[in-house]
Order: structure tokens, then C-alpha cells, then sequence
């Protein structure tokens, strides 16, 4: 695994560093906020990015938002705020209100897209999204667009079929794609020794020809680190990269599962010390870059912008029935 | 006999199954320790171990695609695919490989597979998790597709497609899993498949439907009965192949047929029955032929005025149901 030591020569300043870190307590709160929405009674749905903060934001940062595109998927909260979702636009979605910036309430909450942040529109069956983005890559390339392409998906999704014929076009044609897997080690209630016979997803990519790298997803500058290699590849026409990122899932898979029957709260328990957002703050504080009051402060602004972004999206309107049949075609 | 629920009467009839055919085996998506995300599967992996009842990796070409070769080689493989809406990575091994198998081989192979699928809306699925899928596999021959509307029917179909000795896709409706309860008996008994069922008699009119619609049509023809309307209600059960005989004696029977599926309206089930009405009883008919169905559009939405909007209810129906009373 990639170590994250090398701090300086990462071209990361204090202040993209506290972004970083902003970026992953905004996730979680939202993310936090959506549970108790939920039951209230105020939302029927939703699946969490918690556990997952350090590979996304790590992944995101390391990416241009002007120029490049990102093909997330369900869990990716960190990834999408990177890139100009705002809290409201968030939770406009995650209470199916017309102003929904992804579809207008018409997807269920998390299925992220945008055009103009350049978030590919997403749907529910898994590893659909690599393909497209290695079109979307391809298109990049074709018209000597400036940019990289990511995309992410689940380790269990890694099994479609679509995840390998997207792997191999997109180095069969030196794609400027970047190929994300967060680890989380289940696929709901299906542990990863039961869904292949590998340890590291990341040597899937030997067998297409693209490196295969492996970080820790708590290890928020290794992750930063392998994306920015991975996209210095790809600019310099040198082709896709995966990244496997090692991370947790602190909740059950979504708000209809219920993970006692199939993992122990000790294991959940011990997962939940590899946090890395508990785990860049110690290193900031260490590093003289943050302190306690900074943090207060910090968690005070996240926690106005998150009720702002509720209240706002409580007050917002549903969509209207009659726009049931609109956006069928392009009419 | 006893009084289950849907989705008990499809676990009870998999158990039962389970018990009386040691070469059958059940597996897909978190159907073993999870017991299925409906819990449909649940404790049948404790009670038959991991050999029978197994946790596949996500990969639904891969599930399929194993179950035809399982199959033949002797196995009853009865596959979960999580959501109907997922099944479509495994169209190519269902529609050009099970339902062409027996054809292309000249009789030699066979495939006697049942896909379970829970299917249909109205429970905040959103576009990926309320599809109605039938209409793509009841148009291909070599398939059979049934969608029971009772948990009566649950058992005696399901019992029935794990007998068959060709692929058999058995849809559930999501909605109907807990909401519907019925009496079923314990012991093993078979509903053939392609045989409707008329759930209920009556002279006005008919409603031809299947699946959760059944259901909501007996609530309507309830408040039609109040107001003078007697409703005959025909289960189809099976969608593939339809029984054209149930179909065209309701038909001239009470000479006036609404026809209602949650499906989307064009190409679906109810543009082939009213094909074989028009064929085979247009002049028994004192209306034309009304169909009630979901809308033209690509999937159903989240947002609950959009669902509300899209979904069949039985009001809808109700409402249908006067406008050809009156004609
Ligand atoms: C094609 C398809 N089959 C099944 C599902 C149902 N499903 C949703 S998420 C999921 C597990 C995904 O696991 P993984 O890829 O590891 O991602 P994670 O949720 O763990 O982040 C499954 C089986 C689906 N969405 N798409
Ligand atoms: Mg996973």
C-alpha cells in the first residue's frame, strides 16, 4: 500500500487540506441528517457514503472539477459536494423535491447527476456507469478534450460483466480514465470471500493491462496521492488506472437492510476506529494545521448549513403529477 | 391449511420444494444469511445448508447463465434475481439461450430453471426498483412467465414451474408480499401453468388482469357492487401462454372487457388479449375493449405525486370500470 507521508511534493496546502477535511465532516453530516429523516417518517430511502468520507473526498480532490468528469455511484456524497453539489441540492433529492438537481425527485435519493458539475446521471443497476465513462473518456480523447475521467463502483460490482468489457476498452484505447473501487467488503449481506476469490480487486486490472493500486481509504493523502498519479496517467496518454480503495461501510447497506444477521457490532465496532475522518483530524492537529476551536467552529458551520439545506428542502415543492410524462423524448 | 401471507406462501412452497427434490437448489443475491432482501429465502439456508441454498456473487448473466448449465446437467436450479429491474445483465442468457435451447437442439436439451424476480411499484422504488418486466419475456416463445395474484395461487404456480421441465420466470409483486394473506393449504398441490382463474363471477363487465392488479381489482368491483355494477374478475396467472379459452368465454360472457396491468400500456399483456378478443369475439362485444396500464413512460418515479400519478389504483379502476359500464 501507498504510504502518505510524503506530505510536501503532494502540492497540497493548508487550505486544501482543511477543504479535505471540510468536505468529509459535510458528508457525514448530511448523511447523518438523511438517517433521521428517514425515521421521521420523511424519507422513504437512504444509503450512506459513512465509512466511505476518506476514499471519496481523497479520490475528488485530486480531480479538477472544471475539466474532469466523474461517474460515481450510490454512496458517492463526498464525491458529488466535491464537485459543486451544494447541502440544498442534496437534500432536495433526498426528499424528492421538484428542484432535485439529479432528476427532480424522480430517482430515488443518492442517484446523483449533474451536466453542468459534470456528474454523469447514474442509475440503480450496478457497473452500468464504466462503460459510459470510458465513452465519456473516449470522447475526451477523440476531441482532444482536456480532463480525466473517474468512475466508481462497489467492490461486489466489480463482477458484472460490464465492469470488465468497460476495463478493457478503456485500455485497449488508453482511455484517460480512472477506475475507482471502494472496498467495503460486503455487497449487502454478502461478504467479499463470497463474492470472488481474491483478496485485492486491484489485480483485476494486470489482466487487462492498466496498473492496479491498493490504499487505504482512511489513509485520506494515499488515496489523494494514487488519484493524482492515476490522473497524471491518463493525461500524459498513458491510459486508465484502478484504484482499490480498502474502506468500511458504517451503516447497514441502505435504510431497508438490517445487518445483525450477517456481521457482529464487534466487527462494525472495530471498523469504526479505521475513520478517516477521525483519523485526518489527529494528523492535522499533529501536523499544527488544526485545533480544537478550529474544529468547533468548523462542525458549527457544517451543522448551519445542514439544517439551512434541510429546512430549505423540507419547504421545497414536490414535483408536479402533470410532469409525470414530460422528458420521455426531446420534445 | 393456514393463513399466510404472499411471501410466506412462496417460502413455505420453496421449503416444501426444498424437501421433496434434493436435486433443486436456490441461490442468488443475499438470499442465504440475509435470507433475501424481501426475507423471502429466510432460514433456508439453516435448514439446508449452504450447498442448497447459496449466496451468489452480483452478477445476474453469471446466475442465469449457471443455472441453464446446472439445469442440464441434472440440478433444479430455482434462481433469485433480486429486482425484476436487475435481470435484464442475464437477458441475453434467458432469451437467447434458455427459451432457444430446447428449439435449437432439436428436443435434445432442456432447461427446467425457474427465475424468481419480485417485480412492480407503488412502494417508493423509484425507477430500479418498481419495474414490470413481463411483457419483454411473455413475447418470446420457449419462455413461460407467470405473476401470481394470491398466495394461494403463490404455491400451487411456484410448486408447478419447479416441475416444469422448461424455463419458467415467476414474478412477485413487492407490494403484495405482506399486504396480501389468504388461506393455503399445507399440503402440496399444482396450478397449471396457462390456466386463468375467474376470482370473481359477475355480468356487467369483466376485468381481465394479474398479478397485484387482482387485488386491486376485487377492491373496485367491492365499491362497483354498491352502485349496481356486478364486475366478473379473470386472474390470468399466467401471461405466457395466456388461456385464450378463460379469455374469450368472459369476454362473451359479459361482452364488455377491461383489461388492467401496472406494465406500460404499449406492447404489453393487454394489447395481446385484446388482440385474441378482437380475433376470436368481436361480436359478442357491446363496448370496445378498454385497457387501464401504466404510462408510456420509462420507469416509475420516486417522488410520491409522480407515483401516485404512474401507479394503477384501484379507484383508477373503479373509475375505468364505470365509464364502460355505461357505454
Ligand atoms: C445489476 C444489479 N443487481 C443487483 C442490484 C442490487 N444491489 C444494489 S447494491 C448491491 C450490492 C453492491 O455491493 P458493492 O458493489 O460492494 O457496493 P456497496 O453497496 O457495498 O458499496 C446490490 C446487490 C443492483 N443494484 N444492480
Ligand atoms: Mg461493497
Amino acid at each position: 500500500m501507498a504510504g502518505s507521508d510524503a506530505l510536501y511534493g503532494l502540492g497540497l496546502d493548508a487550505s486544501k487540506i482543511e477543504t479535505m477535511y471540510y468536505y468529509m465532516v459535510l458528508s457525514r453530516a448530511l448523511d447523518e441528517r438523511m438517517w433521521i429523516l428517514n425515521r421521521q417518517g420523511k424519507s422513504a430511502f437512504v444509503i450512506s457514503c459513512q465509512g466511505q468520507e476518506g476514499a471519496q473526498v481523497g479520490v475528488a480532490a485530486a480531480l479538477d472539477p472544471t475539466v474532469d468528469w466523474v461517474a460515481p455511484y450510490y454512496r458517492d456524497l463526498g464525491v458529488v459536494l466535491y464537485f459543486g453539489m451544494t447541502p440544498r441540492d442534496v437534500m432536495l433529492g433526498q426528499l424528492a423535491k421538484a428542484a432535485d438537481p439529479s432528476s427532480g425527485g424522480r430517482q430515488m435519493p443518492a442517484h446523483y447527476g449533474s451536466r453542468a458539475h459534470h456528474i454523469l446521471t447514474g442509475s440503480s443497476p450496478v457497473a452500468t456507469q464504466v462503460p459510459q465513462a470510458a465513452g465519456i473518456a473516449w470522447a475526451a480523447k477523440l476531441r482532444r478534450q482536456e480532463g480525466v475521467v473517474m468512475t466508481s463502483l462497489g467492490e461486489g460490482s466489480t463482477n458484472q460483466g460490464e465492469f470488465h468489457e468497460g476495463m478493457n476498452f478503456a485500455a485497449v484505447h488508453r482511455l484517460p480514465l480512472i477506475i475507482v473501487v471502494e472496498n467495503n467488503g460486503f455487497a449487502i449481506s454478502v461478504p467479499q470471500s463470497k463474492e470472488m476469490a481474491i483478496t485485492d480487486v486491484a489485480v483485476r486490472a494486470e489482466g487487462y493491462g492498466m496498473p492496479g493500486v491498493v490504499v487505504r481509504g482512511s489513509d485520506l493523502l494515499a488515496v489523494f496521492e494514487a488519484t493524482r498519479e492515476a490522473r497524471k496517467r491518463a493525461l500524459e496518454g498513458k491510459g486508465p488506472t484502478l484504484i482499490e480503495i480498502k474502506t468500511h461501510r458504517f451503516t447497514p447497506h441502505s435504510s431497508d437492510d438490517d445487518d445483525r444477521s450477517y456481521r457482529t457490532p464487534e466487527e462494525l465496532k472495530a471498523e469504526k476506529k479505521d475513520d478517516a475522518i477521525h483519523l485526518f483530524r489527529q494528523w492535522m492537529i499533529e501536523q499544527q494545521l488544526w485545533d480544537e476551536q478550529r474544529d468547533r467552529r468548523l462542525r458549527q458551520r457544517v451543522k448551519h448549513e445542514v439544517n439551512d439545506a434541510t429546512d430549505f428542502a423540507e419547504a421545497a415543492l414536490y414535483p408536479d403529477p402533470s410532469t409525470l410524462l414530460a422528458h420521455v423524448y426531446d420534445d | 391449511m393456514a393463513v399466510m401471507t404472499y411471501l410466506e406462501a412462496i417460502r413455505e412452497t420453496l421449503r416444501q420444494e426444498l424437501r421433496r427434490d434434493d436435486r433443486m437448489i436456490i441461490y442468488g443475491e443475499d438470499v442465504g444469511v440475509r435470507g433475501g432482501v424481501f426475507r423471502v429465502t429466510e432460514g433456508l439456508q439453516a435448514e439446508f445448508g449452504e450447498d442448497r441454498v447459496i449466496d451468489s456473487p452480483l452478477a445476474e448473466a453469471a446466475i442465469v447463465g449457471t443455472a441453464i448449465g446446472a439445469a442440464i446437467n441434472g440440478l433444479r436450479p430455482v434462481p433469485e434475481i433480486e429486482f425484476a429491474d436487475f435481470i435484464f445483465p442475464a437477458i441475453n442468457q434467458i432469451v437467447q439461450e434458455a427459451a432457444r435451447i430446447r428449439y435449437r437442439s432439436n428436443g435434445d436439451f432442456g432447461v427446467p430453471l425457474v427465475i424468481r424476480a419480485p417485480f412492480g411499484g407503488g412502494v417508493h422504488g423509484a425507477l430500479y426498483h418498481s419495474q414490470s418486466v413481463e411483457a419483454l419475456f411473455a413475447h418470446v416463445p420457449g419462455l413461460k412467465v407467470v405473476i401470481p395474484g394470491t398466495p394461494y395461487d403463490a404455491k400451487g404456480l411456484l410448486a408447478s414451474a419447479i416441475q416444469d421441465e422448461d424455463p419458467v420466470l415467476y414474478f412477485e409483486h413487492k407490494a403484495a408480499y405482506r399486504s396480501l394473506k389468504g388461506e393455503v393449504p399445507d399440503e402440496r398441490y399444482l396450478i397449471p401453468i396457462g390456466k386463468a382463474d375467474v376470482k370473481r363471477q359477475g355480468k356487467d363487465l369483466s376485468i381481465i388482469t394479474y398479478g397485484l392488479m387482482v387485488s386491486y381489482a376485487q377492491r373496485a368491483a367491492e365499491t362497483l357492487e354498491k352502485e349496481g355494477i356486478s364486475v366478473e374478475i379473470v386472474d390470468l396467472r399466467s401471461v405466457r401462454p395466456l388461456d385464450v379459452e378463460a379469455i374469450l368465454e368472459t369476454a362473451k360472457k359479459t361482452g364488455k372487457v377491461l383489461i388492467v396491468h401496472e406494465d406500460n400500456l404499449t406492447g404489453g399483456i393487454g394489447g395481446e388479449v385484446s388482440a385474441l378478443i378482437a380475433e376470436h369475439a368481436l361480436f359478442y362485444l357491446d363496448a370496445p375493449i378498454m385497457r387501464l396500464a401504466g404510462p408510456d413512460v420509462p420507469a416509475m418515479p420516486y417522488s410520491p405525486p409522480l407515483e401516485h400519478a404512474f401507479m394503477v389504483t384501484p379507484d383508477k379502476i373503479a373509475e375505468a370500470a364505470r365509464k364502460l359500464a355505461k357505454f
